[in-house]
């Protein structure tokens, strides 16, 4: 396969491609770091569910929208642009349509997933789909209720099922708050289910009274709910930028920063105390921006947000947040600073988003030398066991939480 | 007294080839023939070690920007060659190996020897 480079000369031609050759280096770091000695959980690993399309459709109930998706699954499925392999660079987005698996049976996003879990060194992933992060953008209703309950049924059936170490969350299709509250109902007791998800590209206000059962319901479950980011180039502010990287920058923290605006101002950590919350790829340095903004102006107008019983800040500190893509900055006074905001020894929870082009890997927590062991331990798994409830012992039979 | 690595015959090699040679058991060494000068760097990228050698070579990408300061577009420069490291996009030039982006960071450059038709890397 011949890969698209800035001129002929420089030309670059590969025969195969194996996940396993590409992350050689992150094994090293693996057996260096010895990253195989305490549990590793990925709080947001992907799979391309758009390449088994053809599947998915095939759960989807809906006589119309199953022939329309059948005769162009474009209408169901379109990604959100083309950007993020930075024109090729990021090699694995073009190679991997020619990585082979075996036909054993067991699907090719689990034989995939498994190559590089076992190359970095982590035990369990919870995985989370791609081009379905902008679902919540479809101008139909339908069709995200449709897609959602399809990909949930696919998920559950044909994939979790066959690896206790691949987990999965309930997809809620958040526009319609009845079928959200319906599909939290229906797959939350499926195997390997271990929480609730929101994409964040949307523009329904979370504090809707409608959205108020779905919480509770959580709640009582006693699994977190996560908002996972993403980007809409067309959004009528994000439009006015012209580079990617701008959208993407701005995108996926801004979706999460409203979200977490309403979830603050609308007293939800109070309405549901015991309900866990999850801030999934938008990075850290948001953080402390919104949490100094939102104190400042509440000391002046408490009045608007009566129901609190303290600081925005001290809310956002007890919730939960990934890592990735975490900035790096060359001071990492600056990073420590941050970690110190949410508390990340107990708060911050290990994330990749591999195979994305922005993936970090398992070094970018270990390596940071403000942390002690304990505290790398604990944002690279332990929080995530005791978060997620997750039943490591097949793997560390010893393994106790701290 | 750095350890010489034979990476092969001199003629083997045509402009923009690169040859990755191992250099002990866990690491490897890119060498590279770009624009007639020979340069080898360390197969590992400073950001969070990526097999930069593995990945593309690209020309550097510039903004076009007329006179009166209005954008007219973007071209390859072709005379400032980039190592892309295929984890995440880590740009380096082939020149130096300093990542274009922030040049505090680079790859480890070692040289390059070419005695007769062998070339050898000192590592």
């Amino acid at each position: 396969m011949d890969l698209a480079t800035s001129d002929k000369y420089h030309s670059m031609s590969v025969d195969s491609f194996d996940t396993t050759k590409l992350l050689t280096n992150a094994a090293r770091q693996r057996d260096a770091r010895k990253l195989n000695e305490f549990p590793i959980f990925d709080t947001d690993a992907h799979h391309y569910e758009g390449e088994s399309i053809q599947e998915i459709i095939k759960y989807i109930d809906d006589d119309v929208l199953n022939h329309l998706a059948r005769s162009n699954p474009g209408i169901i499925s379109q990604g959100r642009g083309g950007y993020q392999p930075i024109g090729g660079r990021v090699t694995r987005y073009p190679l991997r349509k020619i990585e082979e698996t075996p036909a054993d049976g067991t699907h090719r996003d689990i034989h995939l997933s498994r190559r590089w879990m076992d190359a970095m060194g982590i035990d369990y992933i919870g995985l989370f789909p791609t081009g379905m992060l902008g679902i919540g953008l479809a101008p139909q209703v339908e069709v995200e209720v449709q897609y959602a309950k399809a990909y949930m049924r696919w998920l559950t059936e044909e994939l979790l099922p066959s690896d206790d170490r691949v987990k999965g969350y309930v997809f809620l299709p958040f526009n319609s708050p009845e079928a959200a509250y319906e599909m939290a109902q229906e797959f939350v007791d499926k195997k390997g289910i271990v929480g609730f998800l929101i994409t964040s590209p949307r523009y329904k206000p979370v504090h809707d009274n409608a959205y108020m059962k779905t919480y509770r319901f959580i709640e009582e479950t006693g699994m977190p709910l996560i908002f996972h980011s993403g980007l809409n180039w067309n959004d009528p502010l994000m439009s006015v930028t012209n580079r990617f990287i701008a959208a993407h920058a701005l995108g996926f923290t801004l979706y999460n920063v409203i979200h977490m605006c309403n979830w603050i101002c609308n007293a939800l950590n109070e309405r549901f105390p015991t309900l866990d919350v999850v801030w999934v790829e938008s990075g850290l340095s948001w953080v402390p921006w919104l949490g100094q903004r939102l104190d400042n102006d509440y000391k002046m107008r408490s009045s608007e947000i009566p129901g609190l019983k303290k600081l925005p800040s001290e809310y956002m500190a007890d919730m939960f947040y990934t890592n990735q893509p975490m900035e790096m900055p060359n001071d990492l006074d600056y990073l420590e600073m941050t970690f110190k905001f949410i508390k990340a020894e107990t708060q911050l929870l290990y994330a990749s988003d591999y195979p994305h082009w922005d993936a970090d890997m398992p070094c970018t927590i270990y390596d940071l030398p403000f942390l002690d062991e304990k505290a790398k331990r604990n944002i690279l798994g332990g929080n995530a066991v005791k978060l997620f409830n997750l039943d490591v012992s097949e793997r560390y039979p010893n393994y106790k939480a701290e | 007294m750095a350890k010489e690595i034979l990476v092969g015959k001199a003629s083997e090699f045509k402009e923009g080839d690169k040859k990755i040679v191992p250099n002990g058991k866990n690491s490897e060494i890119g060498v590279y023939l770009v624009h007639g000068n020979w340069y080898a760097y360390a197969n590992l990228c400073p950001h969070q070690g990526g097999p930069a050698c593995e990945g593309l070579m690209m020309a550097k990408v510039e903004e076009v920007i007329a006179e009166d300061k209005t954008f007219q577009g973007m071209k390859f420069n072709h005379d400032e060659m980039h190592i892309v490291c295929p984890w995440h996009g880590w740009e380096f030039d082939i020149a130096n190996g300093e990542a274009v982006a922030d040049r505090k960071w680079s790859l480890r450059k070692f040289e390059v020897d070419v005695r007769g038709e062998d070339v050898y890397v000192l590592a």
